[in-house]
């Protein structure tokens, strides 16, 4: 899997606002190669999961539909600024990614 | 009878196995959440009702309480912004479903903790479509739709 997630936490009043950019191909396995005419097979985050200091915020299933490159936002309520946010994604491969913020 | 029981036993085990190599390699720490295993069924579903189904959230009532902030006319199907958020009190989860794609659910999120009924995303859509949103709070499910239009497709080859 490509390196790399990037992840931006701001506080608005005590509203984190989590911002979450993945690098995926999103591979619906309903493509064709335009060369060989073969479906290239799916390959595509399926498992996300969030957590705010540990503990679990938002746990997400994604299907091949979610746009190549994959953007996640959501919010936390009751977060303080450093509260450290971690994001772990796995793919329908098994491959993982994850990466982490102090919301500021 | 003893097929079923045995398909059940073989499952359990080859889940438990699977967890237990996984700790081994560190992967997992001991104690760690799993999360919930991924919903096959409603993701392989062809049509919205069934995917709704799969996910315990048919027969869904309307509600004014879930906004869809989606574009009326989008250019790229193949990257559709879409940012739901749900008034409604608890709500635990929201799940996107695009009608006319070959499989309707997009995605589910669950809520925990502190985090809002509310999820920003991009999704694909194969063509002009009816964006669906069910949203589950306090043991109840509720749906809101809104229509988008593609002009070019984002799904096929």
């Amino acid at each position: 899997m490509a390196e790399g997630m990037k992840i931006r936490a701001t506080l608005q009043g005590d509203v984190a606002d989590v911002k979450a950019l993945m690098n995926h191909i999103m591979e619906t396995g309903l493509r064709k190669d335009a060369n060989t005419g073969k479906l290239i097979p799916a390959h595509f985050i399926n498992n996300v999961v969030a957590t705010l200091n540990g503990k679990t915020v938002l746990e997400a299933q994604w299907g091949a539909a979610v746009a190549k490159n994959p953007f996640l936002g959501f919010k936390i309520k009751g977060a303080k600024a450093g509260d450290k946010i971690v994001i772990n994604a796995v793919d329908n491969h098994g491959e993982k990614m994850s990466g982490e913020a102090a919301i500021a | 009878m003893m097929n079923q029981l045995r398909r059940t036993f073989l499952k359990s085990t080859g889940a438990a196995g699977t967890v237990a190599v996984a700790i081994a390699a560190g992967l997992l720490k001991p104690g760690q959440v799993l999360a919930a295993e991924w919903n096959k069924v409603a993701f392989d579903a062809t049509t919205t009702a069934d995917a709704m189904k799969g996910l315990n959230v048919a027969g869904a009532t309307e509600s004014k309480d879930i906004l869809i902030k989606a574009p009326d006319i989008a250019e790229n199907g193949a990257v559709v912004p879409v940012e739901v958020t749900s008034k409604i009190p608890g709500t635990t989860s929201i799940m996107i479903f695009v009608d006319k794609n070959q499989n309707p659910l997009i995605a589910d999120f669950e809520f925990s903790n502190g985090a809002e009924g509310y999820v920003s995303t991009r999704i694909k859509m194969a063509s002009t479509s009816h964006v669906k949103v069910a949203v589950k709070a306090g043991g109840k499910a509720y749906t809101a739709t809104k229509e988008v239009k593609v002009t070019i497709g984002g799904c096929g080859g």
